[in-house]
Formats: C-alpha cells, sequence, structure tokens
C-alpha cells in the first residue's frame, strides 16, 4: 500500500525547514538506511534516510522547497507495481498542528505549591513521662543508635565518623557498638561518597551520610539533589532514595565565609526532598529517628553551636516526631514570632523580654522546613494578625519570604502589619568578631521588629 | 616515569643555607606566636599551623621567579611568610583587624595578596587545585613562562576534582606544580586508613604526569626536586607532581584530641628529622656560621615576630561599615599583572 513520507523532525526545536536535494527521483527502488534527501535546518544540513523499502511513487515538494512544515507529505512510497496515484487522492494536509490548535487545550491543574506531603499526627507524650536532661548531641547519637539497632539495613557514614569518634562527637561510641561495618570512616570525598550512600540506598540500605559540615555538602549538591532527590519521580515511583544527610549546618564561631552559612532555603526549594532543622535535644532526637525510617531522602541540619546545650528528652522507648509538624514554644496574642533551628535561641529570648515590656508574642518552631507546616503558622496568625520571622540565612529568597508570601496569600485579610524577616546579613560572613556579630540576626534584632509590627 | 629523590649532600652555598634557616626559623616562631595568641583568645575559629613542614614551601619558594603563583589551603601562614608576605598583616588577619591582608574579613583560612602573587587561603579541601590549575592556564594563555605552585595535602589528594585538574593540567600542557603535602595525617585519618594506593606522587602515572616523592624534612631535597619541575614547567612540558613527605608536629587545627597517633611518634620526628636541626648542624659543621651568629638570627626573628604580635593586637578591629563593602566590586581593581 503507498504511504506518504512526512517531512521529518530533526531536532527538538525544528517546526520547518528547506528540503535542500532530493537524492531519489520517482520511480527509484529504494531500501531502508538509503538516502532520501537532504534537508536543512536552521542549524544543520541533515540527510534524511528511508525507513521502508519501495518505490518512490510521487515527489509532492521539489527540491529548493523552503518553510516545508515537519510532518508534511513530501513524497509518496509504495510496493513495485503499485499504482500510486492512489495516494494522491489524500491530499496533503497543510500541516497537523491545525488540528491541534483547534482542539481544546487541557485545562491546567490546580497549582498546588508546594506539591502536598501527608503528614502523620504527632503523638502525645504519655502523662507522667519521666523528662531526661540530654544534650542535642547525645540526642542525636541516641537517635542513630536506637534506629541501628532497630535496623540492620542503618548505617552511618563520614569523615571521621568512627575511630575520630565524630568531628563534633556526634557519633561517639557507635563504632564500639556496631564495629566498622555499619560506623564507616571515608576519604575527604563528599561527592563520592555521597553518590556512593544514594546508591546504596538504591539497593535497599537506608544510609545515613554525616558531612562534617554542610559547607562541604555543596561538594555534593548534585547527588544530594540530582540522584536522590529526583529518583522516585524519573523512576515513575519504582525505586526512592531513603537516605538522611546530616551534619552541622549554619554559623559556628569565627570559622570565616567559606564554613559559615545556612542550607534551609537551599534544599527546601527541592521537590523530593524533605528538609529538617531542628532546635531542642527532643525535637533533634524524635526528628531524627523519623528521618532514618523515611522512604524520602532528608536533610538533616543541625548546629554546632546547639549540639551542647542541654534539653528534657522523654524517656520513652521509641520516641519520635513526624516530620512536617511546626511546634508551638510558647502561646501568645499580640504577635507570632516563627523561627527554627538556632533561631529559636533569639525568638524565644525575644519573647521573653517582649513579656516583661507587656507584648505577648507567640513562638513557633518550624522544626521541619519541607514540609512545611505553614497551617500551624497561618492559624496563629489569624489569632495575633502580626508576624516576625526569624532566622540565620541570607536574606534572599529567604525561608522567610516563602513564609511572608503564603501568609499574604492565606491570611491577607487577617494581617495588621506587613511581616518582618529577621536574617542574617546579605554578605559572606566575616571573620573579624565584631563584624561576625553584626552580620547574624540578634535577640534585639528580633525585638525590634516586633516593635515595628505591633506599632509599639 | 615517577620517581623518587634524594638531593646530593650539601651542594649549597653558605649564604643559602642561612637564608633558609632564618625563613624556616620564621615561620616557627609565628607559628608558635599564633598558638598563644589563639590561647588567649585573640585568635578565633580554626587556625591550622604548619609547625614541622616549614621545608616544603621554603625549599619551593628557593625555586620561584617573579610573577610566578602559589595557591594553597587553609593552612597557609607559611606559605605566606615564604613568598614574602609581612607577618604583621599576616597575624593582623589572624587577630581580625583592619591591619590584616584581608581587613580582618578573612581570617586565618582565607588570605590574599595579589602583590605577592599569593592566591589564598582556601578552606574548601581540594577547592584550590582546580584553581591552581587555572592560575597556570592564565600563564600559557599570556605566554609568560611562570609557573603556579598548587599546594594540597594528603586527604585532598582523594578529591575527585583533584584529577579533574590533573587530567586538564595534563591535556593543556598547563605549567602547574601540584605540591603533595603528605604528612601522613588528613584531621585524625592517617594516610594509610583513607588511600588505597599510597604513593601518591604515582597518581599522575594515567595522565602522563611525571611525579616525584621528595623528603620534605629536608630543604635541600626539596629545593632539588623543585628545580626540576619548575625546568619542566617552564619549558613549557605540563605540570609536574611533587609528593614532599612532612609532618606536622601540632594538631590539626587548636582543637584536636592528638588521640590517633602516639606522643613517642611525634617525638621522634621532632628529634630526628627536623628540618630546622638538619640545617642548623649543615651550618655549624660547615663552618658557615658560629652558634653566636645563629642566635644573633634567633633573637632578630623573635623581635620580627613580637613586633607582627604587638601590631596585631594594637590594629583597631575593622570600622563596622566594613560589614558592607567588598561584596560586590564597582570595577576590576587595575591589574598590572598583564
Ligand atoms: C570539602 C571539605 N571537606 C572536609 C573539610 C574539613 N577538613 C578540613 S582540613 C581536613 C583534613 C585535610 O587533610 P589534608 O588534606 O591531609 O591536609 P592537612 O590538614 O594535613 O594539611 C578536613 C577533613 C573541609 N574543609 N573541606
Ligand atoms: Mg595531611
Amino acid at each position: 500500500m503507498a504511504t506518504e513520507i512526512l517531512m521529518p523532525a530533526l531536532s527538538p526545536t525544528m517546526e520547518e525547514g528547506t528540503l535542500a536535494k532530493w537524492m531519489v527521483k520517482e520511480g527509484d527502488t529504494v531500501s531502508s538506511g538509503d538516502i532520501l534527501a537532504e534537508i536543512e535546518t536552521d542549524k544543520a544540513t541533515m540527510e534524511f534516510e528511508a525507513v521502508d523499502e519501495g518505490v518512490i511513487g510521487k515527489i509532492l515538494i521539489a527540491e529548493g522547497t523552503e518553510g516545508v512544515k515537519v510532518n508534511t507529505p513530501i513524497a509518496i512510497i509504495g510496493e513495485e507495481g503499485e499504482n500510486m496515484s492512489a495516494a494522491e487522492t489524500s491530499a496533503p494536509a497543510e500541516s497537523s498542528s491545525e488540528s491541534e490548535e483547534t482542539a481544546e487545550a487541557p485545562a491546567p491543574a490546580q497549582a498546588k505549591s508546594p506539591v502536598q506531603v501527608k503528614v502523620p499526627e504527632e503523638k502525645d507524650i504519655p502523662a507522667g513521662t519521666e523528662m531526661k536532661s540530654t544534650t542535642v548531641r547525645e540526642a542525636l547519637r541516641d537517635a542513630m543508635a536506637e534506629e541501628m539497632r532497630r535496623d540492620d539495613s542503618v548505617f552511618v557514614m563520614g569523615e571521621e565518623v568512627a575511630e575520630y569518634q565524630g568531628a563534633y562527637k556526634v557519633t561517639q561510641g557507635l563504632l564500639d557498638e556496631f564495629s566498622d561495618r555499619r560506623v564507616i570512616d571515608t576519604p575527604i570525598t563528599e561527592h563520592g561518597f555521597a553518590g556512593l550512600g544514594v546508591g546504596a540506598a538504591f539497593a535497599g540500605l537506608r544510609p545515613i551520610v554525616e558531612f562534617m559540615t554542610f559547607n562541604f555538602a555543596m561538594q555534593a549538591i548534585d547527588q544530594i539533589i540530582n540522584s536522590a532527590a529526583k529518583t522516585l519521580y524519573m523512576s515513575g515511583g519504582q525505586m526512592g532514595c531513603p537516605i538522611v544527610f546530616r551534619g552541622p549546618n549554619g554559623a559556628a564561631a569565627r570559622v570565616a565565609a567559606q564554613h559559615s552559612q545556612d542550607y534551609a532555603a537551599w534544599y527546601a526549594h527541592i521537590p523530593g526532598m524533605k528538609v529538617v532543622q531542628p532546635y531542642s535535644a527532643a525535637d533533634a532526637k524524635g526528628l531524627l529517628k523519623s528521618a532514618i525510617r523515611d522512604p524520602n531522602p532528608v536533610v538533616f541540619l543541625e548546629n554546632e553551636i546547639l549540639y551542647g546545650r542541654s534539653f528534657d528528652v522523654p524517656a520513652l522507648d521509641d520516641y519520635t516526631v513526624p516530620l512536617g509538624k511546626a511546634k508551638i514554644w510558647r502561646e501568645g496574642d499580640d504577635v507570632t514570632i516563627v523561627s527554627f533551628g538556632i533561631g529559636m535561641t533569639y525568638a524565644l529570648e525575644a519573647a521573653d523580654e517582649l513579656a516583661k515590656e507587656g507584648i505577648s508574642a507567640e513562638v513557633i518552631d518550624l522544626r521541619t522546613i519541607r514540609p512545611m507546616d505553614t497551617e500551624t503558622v497561618v492559624k496563629s496568625i489569624m489569632k495575633t494578625n502580626r508576624c516576625v520571622t526569624v532566622e540565620e540565612g541570607f536574606p534572599v529568597c529567604s525561608i522567610g519570604n516563602y513564609l511572608s508570601a503564603t501568609i499574604m496569600q492565606e491570611a491577607f485579610d487577617y494581617l495588621d502589619a506587613p511581616v518582618i524577616n529577621c536574617t542574617g546579613k546579605d554578605v559572606p560572613m566575616p571573620y573579624a568578631a565584631n563584624l561576625e556579630k553584626l552580620a547574624l540576626t540578634s535577640t534585639k534584632e528580633v525585638m525590634d521588629a516586633v516593635k515595628a509590627v505591633t506599632y509599639r | 616515569m615517577a620517581t623518587r629523590s634524594r638531593a646530593k649532600k650539601n651542594s649549597a652555598s653558605m649564604e643559602e643555607l642561612l637564608n633558609y634557616y632564618r625563613e624556616m626559623l620564621q615561620i616557627r616562631r609565628f607559628e608558635e606566636k599564633a598558638g598563644q595568641l589563639y590561647g588567649m583568645g585573640l585568635i578565633g575559629g580554626f587556625c591550622h599551623l604548619y609547625i614541622g613542614q616549614e621545608a616544603v614551601v621554603v625549599g619551593l619558594e628557593a625555586t620561584s621567579k617573579e610573577g610566578d603563583q602559589r595557591i594553597t589551603t587553609y593552612r597557609d601562614h607559611g606559605h605566606m611568610l615564604a613568598c614574602g608576605m609581612d607577618p604583621k598583616g599576616v597575624m593582623a588577619e589572624l587577630t581580625g583587624r583592619e591591619g590584616g591582608y584581608s581587613k580582618g574579613k578573612g581570617g586565618s583560612m582565607h588570605m590574599f595578596s595579589k602583590e605577592k602573587e599569593f592566591y589564598g587561603g582556601h578552606g574548601i579541601v581540594g577547592a584550590n587545585v582546580p584553581l591552581g590549575a587555572g592560575l597556570a592556564f592564565a600563564n600559557k594563555y599570556n605566554g609568560n613562562d611562570n609557573v603556579c605552585y598548587t599546594y594540597f595535602g594528603d586527604g585532598a589528594a582523594n578529591q575527585g576534582q583533584v584529577y579533574e585538574a590533573f587530567n586538564m593540567a595534563a591535556l593543556w600542557k598547563l605549567p602547574v606544580i601540584f605540591v603533595i603535602e603528605n604528612n601522613q595525617y588528613a584531621m585524625g585519618t592517617s594516610q594509610k586508613r583513607s588511600t588505597s594506593t599510597p604513593a601518591i606522587y604515582t597518581r599522575g602515572e594515567a595522565f602522563g604526569i611525571p611525579g616525584e616523592e621528595v623528603d620534605g624534612m629536608d630543604v635541600l631535597a626539596v629545593k632539588a626536586a623543585g628545580e626540576k619541575a619548575v625546568a619542566h614547567c617552564r619549558k613549557g612540558d605540563g605540570p609536574y607532581i611533587l609528593e614532599v613527605k612532612t609532618y606536622r608536629y601540632r594538631g590539626h587545627s587548636m582543637s584536636d584530641p592528638a588521640k590517633y597517633r602516639t606522643r613517642e611518634e611525634v617525638q621522634k620526628m621532632r628529634e630526628e628529622r627536623d628540618p630546622i636541626e638538619a640545617v642548623r648542624k649543615l651550618i655549624l659543621d660547615g663552618n658557615y656560621a658560629s652558634e653566636d651568629d645563629l642566635k644573633a638570627i634567633d633573637k632578630e626573628i623573635k623581635e620580627i615576630i613580637n613586633d607582627s604580635a604587638d601590631f596585631a593586637k594594637e590594629s583597631p578591629e575593622p570600622a563596622l561599615e566594613e560589614l558592607w563593602t567588598d561584596v560586590y566590586a564597582e570595577e576590576l581593581p587595575q591589574d598590572d599583572a598583564a
């Protein structure tokens, strides 16, 4: 049966081209792979091969014709002895795109930003539970140890995590209990071992990859984002990547520009990624346990300055905190202060000071940055009508910016003042002690912001 | 292609030896002083001392000429002094003061001197290696015969970007000397616990880069190897690798539990292989100078270092407006190097 040969698309962006030259003439017998014509696009001149064998019946587009639309019939091919005029009756369609245009464009799906994630309910701590004062450092170690006891597929890998007992002593004691099969010192090869961890997670293990600090995870960010966060989607849901990337994040003390940066906003940008930044020891423990069990990649941002702080941690066998739930640390009526991680120290201190001046602040710890519990924040603002956000990161495209936009969309009518974002200053971290202090946000800045939004 | 070399017995002149002695001693005294100031809280953050490794940079700087560049890691104080940067400006950067090379904004790990062709001072392990290849690229591009000395550690030698830099440097015949300062440890990880094949100097073979293992406790051996490497680069034959075996006496940084090696191991190195003592002995044995002459040098250096410490304490903290400067350049500073 005679078939039409159509003008081919020779690049992803080609819409039309020039039929530069026919390499066959009517009546020629061709077999698959023979060059039929030369076609010129804006990028290159390419040879166009026959896919089927047969006889060229009729050439429909003369050589030298410019602006031939993709999919326009350019010739007719048929079997030997066949009457090709039959195909002539099917007049060359102008362009198939016309029919597409008339077809109704599908309505765009309701834009859901961010994509929804199911968040489990947080269980109440049973009344009468004993509380144990624990440092954040110990809480993190306990979380890893408990999960490693519970699940043999969990292992820890990173620089100095084993024999040295952790550059910041977070993995102290793990090598003794779990041996070097599960507590693994790596060379200084972040991109390599992050990728290796992702591969191991593809194979069903549950790696905890420690970065000595998150500054060094920039070496590995391609594996974290392109390999870990996107694979579930790219594989159509077949294959996920249950992995935790953890380590200290943000400024320590006087370690200057290359070692002082908060990555919350960087990773929160990425669909497929979960991002946690705990403040208290109890949350550090409960969230890390949940992160290790989570079927998704989780970036777990700790803080060197918080490592040594003690908090009450419930003495329960299996204390977990769900990812994606904010926590109200302090209830109040006049303003909502939203923060996370070390930012909470400024938020809580400011709330204490403001209380003395008769301003009642509600303080919310986001705990998880993605998925973010904006519902709790919005609910609070409907009560207080004012909001200040506090974080250590840079101001441009910050978590505070995102919160402000969300509040504007969801609680515009409730706001009595524009939201103020307290952030790190828009400069690389300076080394000098006096400048470093200025570069960070502070309790005073938070108090000033609260006074501004409450018009005091 | 990869070789191990030893210097022939003392072929150095008196002047040369005294110069090495002075340079190495200045680095050592500077570092001791920095350690003291750190203990007094005048220096903060990370501070990585170079004590024990002095012969590496002093030997190699002796092979450099005007216009050659150098770039290194956070363990950078020795490199800065050896290329002629002012101890005052370096020490004041350590204390975070206005008189420091980076106006107090960079600190111990991040210091630069365009004037001395010192391109840092880099905090991220491995990151300075491609940068060094880039500096060498500029030499080739500009058609001069300068070389770039690119220093990094045994731990850094495991970073992937090191090998990306090796390949490009070999492919484009860039005049870069990759100087691996193998002090046997990366923080608390000994080289044998991190490295599949310990002879790092052979790692260029796959790229066609000659490599050499050098005794880094012997300044003359370093100088001799450096001369060979520099000649290779200047001729346009491409990169060269020197794995310089050295040892750091102090902790990785100021906070180091030091549990990963024995006190005896450190003691033995100090007693038997100290690079400064070795030169001192050559000088005295060769009757190039007397004990008294050397004492005079010691005294002179002590004064330079004390002055630098005084300067670093007295120089004011940067003005608060400095927080906001240098984030963007309005125009590039005039480049007089080209
Ligand atoms: C990419 C990166 N990972 C980790 C670190 C933390 N760190 C700083 S120095 C160091 C050890 C480097 O050892 P080596 O390369 O042998 O140099 P040395 O300190 O011995 O001079 C580590 C792990 C870092 N600064 N950058
Ligand atoms: Mg080392």
